[in-house]
């Protein structure tokens, strides 16, 4: 068998996590592959590099994908997403500082998403009585769950991202930094970004995204919708190699060697003990509170990565919500041919 | 032509120079440059421009790519600018690592050649970057072999033409570079110090 070559780009995240575990154990060599891990700085960069096939796949949003593929906000670039990379992985920080207001005007149990919601609310009406600016919140791209979790959660309390709240786009990178220089009070991002955030004392984790959104389809892998086809043997070795990755990176006893490839220089550059423990489902939230298991966290395992045309129904219905598209009956079957489960019954089959 | 506003946004102040040299012999005068990674958003409602060119390198390109979407705070709606039947012209600017964006409005010729100026520039960039780390490795093996060459005067007496060209003969003989023979020398000679 002679060894393909291929370069994929990833965004520093813990949902990277299949890919550097097939590159870096081992896993795609005994599949044939010689896989190249090429760390971005956008996801526009990972969407654009992917068009163009500098990059032979892409560690990509799945609403990003959509998005892509029906040409909303740029190149219509169609990716087709033959196994995906997680489920969940979000939460939800704000600063320190929001964490203790909203504390303060909190009626009940901040954990229960319709209080903090109504507490946001609370402070967004006492901001706009005194004639502070108003909050301003991050997501890390346009489309994605982290803006339609934002947009959910804030909707419980009857407050309107993009009006009473401001959206701004922040790469995960700069999450942490955004946050502490006050640019914005919150954020919704992926792993490890929230307890970093935690852990450098800037904010508290309001909510994990498995309390808004549970089993949330988070990253796909993406390859250029008429690659999948053309290029089936470097598909198929790929996909095998990342069903292997997920079995080992579903096994607790994996779970440190896991976290040392992920907290690498040229990976995450993270340190290796937290993301283990994110991992785990043991996250610090700060805020004085005690650290909290959650089970689900973030999924790797098998049930977690086979694509369903059902899950374009679902991200579609959280577009249109954030008005970014008008669904169509077109709409929904281009989105839908984005998730192609065949390729991946082959590949296991 | 003047009267187009074009914002570049680079955090490489020589590359962005260059750029605005180029633009700026096109025919292009209104221009801005920034090297902000953060800010970019307060910096096009400051601005007002019509095009924005960026580095594809800098992670504030998907806060632009947001703009179209959540444009109530800003005037005019921006998006990057594609010539979706120009797949070649896609591809160009992506390999010399620029991204332009543009106003809803503004004619698509015009901007081809805005993007076409930038793709040229960022390549004479990237040459200019090539040429000038070929000449600095050049530099740094040029003092391996003098290093190599003052161990090999220590060493077996010779004088400075005679050990050099030992050495040259010795890399003929083993048919590699005589760079490479320098530095087996001074890894040599560390090792029996």
């Amino acid at each position: 068998m002679t060894t393909l070559h291929l370069r994929v780009g990833f965004m520093p995240l813990v949902d990277a996590a299949l890919l550097v575990a097939a590159a870096d154990s081992g896993i795609a060599q005994a599949h044939g592959l010689s896989l190249e891990l090429v760390r971005e700085v956008s996801w526009s960069n990972l969407r654009d590099r992917l068009h163009v096939r500098l990059l032979d796949a892409a560690h990509m949003l799945a609403p990003a994908a959509i998005a892509s593929t029906l040409g909303i906000g740029g190149v219509t670039a169609p990716m087709a997403a033959p196994i995906l990379l997680n489920l969940n992985g979000n939460a939800l920080t704000v600063s320190a500082r929001r964490f203790e207001e909203m504390a303060r005007v909190a009626n009940g149990d901040l954990a229960d998403p319709v209080v903090s919601a109504q507490a946001l609310a609370t402070l967004v009406s006492a901001r706009k009585a005194s004639g502070l600016p108003p909050l301003a919140f991050a997501a890390v791209f346009g489309f994605s769950c982290h803006t339609y979790l934002l947009r959910d959660w804030m909707a419980l309390g009857g407050v309107r991202l993009g009006e009473d709240v401001r959206l701004e786009i922040v790469p995960p990178v700069r999450t942490v930094e955004a946050l502490a220089s006050g640019e914005v009070d919150g954020f919704c991002a992926g792993a490890p970004w929230n307890t970093l955030a935690v852990e450098a004392g800037v904010g508290a984790i309001l909510h994990c995204g498995v309390d808004l959104m549970p089993d949330c389809l988070e990253k796909v892998l993406a390859w250029r919708a008429d690659d999948v086809e053309r290029r089936s043997e470097a598909v198929a070795r790929l996909n095998a190699a990342l069903i292997e990755a997920s079995h080992w990176a579903s096994d607790e006893a994996n779970w440190p060697s896991l976290a040392r490839l992920l907290a690498a220089p040229d990976r995450l550059a993270a340190p290796a003990a937290l993301i283990e423990a994110i991992l785990r489902g043991e996250i610090v939230q700060g805020g004085g509170r005690p650290i909290r298991r959650v089970p689900s966290y973030i999924r790797f395992d098998a049930a977690a990565i086979h694509p369903d045309p059902a899950h374009a129904d679902l991200l579609l219905a959280a577009m249109a919500r954030a008005g970014q598209v008008v669904v169509t009956p077109n709409l929904i079957e281009r989105a839908r041919a984005v998730f192609v489960p065949l390729a991946l019954e082959a590949a296991t089959g | 032509m003047a009267n187009l506003r074009i914002l570049i946004v680079d955090a490489n102040q020589v590359r962005a120079t260059i750029i605005e040299e180029g633009l700026r012999e096109a025919g292009y005068e209104q221009l801005i440059r920034i090297s902000a990674t953060t800010g970019l958003v307060a910096a096009i409602e400051a601005n007002d421009p019509d095009v924005v060119v960026i580095d594809l390198e800098d992670p504030s390109r998907d806060a632009l790519a947001d703009m179209f979407l959540v444009s109530r705070h800003v005037r005019r709606p921006i998006t990057m600018f594609v010539d979706q039947s120009d797949s070649a012209s896609i591809e160009a600017a992506v390999e010399a690592g620029v991204s332009a964006y543009i106003v809803d409005g503004l004619k698509k010729e015009r901007m081809q050649a805005i993007l076409q100026t930038c793709i040229s520039r960022f390549n004479a960039f990237r040459k200019l970057r090539e040429e000038l780390d070929e000449a600095r490795s050049q530099l740094d093996d040029r003092k391996t072999i003098d290093r190599a060459k003052g161990i090999v005067m220590r060493l077996k007496g010779l004088s400075e033409d005679e050990a050099y060209a030992l050495m040259r003969r010795t890399a003929m003989n083993e048919k590699r570079k005589l760079v490479d023979i320098a530095r087996s020398l001074i890894t040599a000679a560390e090792m029996l110090k």
